[in-house]
């Protein structure tokens, strides 16, 4: 490895936190902050070697608040920024994601999830921070989460997440799990002029113009223009609710049309953000509704059961939010039930049941072990029933 | 008008307030008024180009500061302000980064910030206005309130030993440190320009009243009184010995020390250090 490199075009054989960081690279990536906790460490490792040797910035910090923080204050000064973390931290960064929500800050983190609630299971796998990225900081607000099932996916997913990020002026989550981030795999990095970049949306006012509204979005994606520390726009980035020009104004009508567009600019634009991957869909009668590691298991339990004449498919998200629901509702029209196998005790599987009069039957364990392919069959089986 | 009468358009100052703002939220009396105004002009005086100052916060009084100065301004979460103006100075270090918050933010929920940005000696300015309670919420407790003080949360009186600041900042790795009050506007003008001038983690504390929050449960009576107690009981001793710059204000005798009691070097943080020392 030529540690100089931002992207290492290749073939390699790649464990899932390594991924990350690799996609960080290609991604971009000018800052890091982040704070040790496993199962994610191996990813600020991996970028405390690699993003100083390009001289970009890593730094250790006192602890997830702290983390959460820098990466706000250093997106606004124009940097691609990101953090990884697992659980116990990702409940310490909620505070800070509610104000990079609400400032508009664009910035990444990485989640590779272990068994929880509290300190849980720190070295083994769960999924069960699915509703906290969507929920977790306090007050309503969008954001866009990824699910790799692969270490290619750990790769691919991050660079993903930089550019939803940078496109909505969002904080994006890329929801790893530990099974995900300690697997070793193939991983293919493309050349550096084939990596994807979407670049932020900047004014078309000069500083000092005295009509420029920094926080009035004109076009209709909902998104306003960014402007960054130090360009001369002297602009009041507000954690408290604030008007098109900056100002803080705490009043419940700017505070109604505040929400409503960091809100509505993804809920408005779901179905363009929205990904998943159908497997065997076409004919199926039962519907697999899978993420992460997860999904893995669930593809073997779908190839077993079309091998015994079961007309199964399997929906595997790529992002879990937003929820692929014109896709569940589409799908209501055709199988008699969903299955939602996951490892925790039905998270997705309740997003699921909002979007569909059929029965949806879950498959949990609450995390510490790979869900097996059994369960899965099972489950497949009672559907078809 | 008549003949010979002179009328100001405006106030040099001006051009660093965002006018349109005022009036303020402070209420009559407050302290952090006259602070902001120091850093006003320390920002006029800097030589830095107003575009490359930026101010951010935390949350409370004082947390409202930056949004009434025409600079690149940041309000951000309760505490975080240093570790969001740590990147921000990562990031553009051509920035001239100052943290502008109270006593509970920077000390209380924000502590273990600024004794890492401290200890990194990070390349910001934090100026910190004290006055010894929770304005915002209306009076309570905090870490900086004297023992024995009354607070809506400490209704018997404090019972905690409060921080002597400069002592914690100085301990903490901080290349200047300074203690001044409102009532000492150009002292502290030229303490906050000292500030800018150097290299790493500069620290300044301005004692300030909060006539409604700390003095009127104290018997303080309003801001006159307590500016009026900082002249009687202010001493200016830069080489004060820094354990002893507690503040108490049951002993009507004992002195507020002021002055500007660190001014050393020491290597600024920079995250690329290890990578330019093997290269040299």
């Amino acid at each position: 490895m030529s540690a100089e490199e931002r992207v290492l075009t290749g073939s390699h054989f790649m464990l899932g936190d390594h991924a990350c960081a690799e996609g960080a690279m290609a991604a971009g990536c000018d800052f890091f902050a982040g704070y040790p906790i496993t199962p994610s460490t191996e990813i600020a490792e991996r970028l405390s070697n690699r993003l100083p040797a390009v001289g970009a910035i890593f730094v250790q910090m006192e602890d997830e608040l702290a983390s959460m923080a820098a990466l706000v204050g250093a997106s606004l000064a124009g940097a691609r920024a990101m953090t990884a973390t697992s659980g116990p931290g990702f409940s310490l960064m909620m505070e800070n994601v509610g104000m990079a929500a609400m400032m508009e800050a664009p910035c990444v983190v990485v989640n590779v999830q272990r068994g929880a609630p509290s300190t849980g299971l720190p070295t083994l796998v769960g999924q069960s921070d699915m509703m906290q990225a969507k929920w977790g900081s306090h007050g309503d607000y969008e954001i866009v989460a990824y699910s790799p099932s692969s270490p290619q996916e750990c790769f691919d997913h991050v660079i993903k997440a930089f550019n939803t990020a940078d496109r909505w002026r969002i904080p994006v989550f890329v929801m790893a799990d530990e099974l995900i981030g300690h697997m070793t795999e193939r991983v293919v990095i493309p050349p550096a002029d084939q990596i994807p970049r979407v670049e932020r949306k900047r004014p078309r006012h000069k500083p000092g113009d005295e009509s420029f509204l920094p926080f009035l979005a004109e076009d209709e994606d909902l998104v306003p223009p960014i402007v960054h520390a130090g360009e001369g726009y002297r602009v009041n980035f507000d954690s408290l609710t604030h008007n098109e020009k900056g100002y803080p104004a705490t009043f419940a009508e700017p505070h109604d049309r505040l929400v409503r567009r960091l809100v509505n600019k993804i809920r408005l634009h779901a179905d363009q953000i929205a990904e998943c991957e159908e497997t065997f869909l076409d004919d199926a009668e039962v519907a697999v509704v899978a993420y992460g590691s997860t999904a893995r298991s669930a593809r073997q339990a779908v190839n077993e059961a079309r091998q015994q004449g079961i007309r199964v498919g399997l929906l595997r998200l790529i992002t879990v939010w937003p929820f692929p629901e014109s896709k569940v509702r589409e799908l209501s029209d055709q199988v008699k039930a969903f299955v939602v196998p996951e490892l925790n005790l039905g998270q997705m599987s309740r997003e699921t049941e909002r979007f569909t009069s059929r029965p949806v039957i879950g498959v949990n364990h609450a995390g510490g072990v790979m869900m097996a392919p059994a369960p899965i069959l099972d489950a497949i089986r009672e559907a078809v029933r | 008008m008549s003949m010979g009468e002179i009328v100001a358009e405006g106030h040099p100052i001006d051009t660093v307030f965002r006018t349109d703002r005022l009036p303020h939220i402070w209420c009559p009396g407050c302290g952090i008024g006259p602070a902001v105004h120091a850093y006003a002009q320390a920002i006029l005086e800097s030589g830095i180009p107003r575009d490359r100052h930026v101010c951010a916060s935390g949350i409370g009084c004082t947390g409202r500061a930056p949004g009434y100065l025409d600079v690149d301004s940041y309000h951000t979460t309760h505490g975080r302000a240093i570790p969001f103006a740590m990147a921000m100075a990562l990031v553009k270090p051509e920035l001239e980064v100052t943290v502008f918050s109270g006593d509970g933010d920077l000390f209380a929920i924000g502590g273990n910030h600024f004794i890492h940005a401290a200890r990194r000696n990070v390349d910001i300015n934090v100026i910190c206005i004290n006055n010894f309670t929770y304005g915002m919420t209306g009076g309570q407790v905090g870490p900086t309130t004297p023992l024995g003080a009354r607070a809506t949360t400490a209704p018997y009186g404090n019972y905690e030993p409060p921080f002597n600041l400069p002592y914690l900042a100085a301990a903490t790795g901080a290349v200047f440190v300074a203690r001044w009050t409102a009532l000492h506007v150009r002292q502290l003008k030229k303490a906050i320009l000292r500030a800018m001038q150097k290299k790493g983690f500069t620290f300044i504390e301005v004692l300030a009243p909060c006539p409604v929050g700390f003095g009127n449960p104290n018997d303080i009576g309003d801001a006159l009184e307590e500016v009026w107690l900082y002249r009687e009981r202010c001493v200016v001793d830069h080489r004060a010995h820094l354990p002893d710059l507690e503040i108490d204000l049951r002993h009507k005798d004992a002195p507020f020390v002021m002055g500007n009691f660190v001014d050393i070097e020491r290597k600024p943080f920079d995250p690329l250090a290890m990578m330019k020392d093997q290269e040299e």
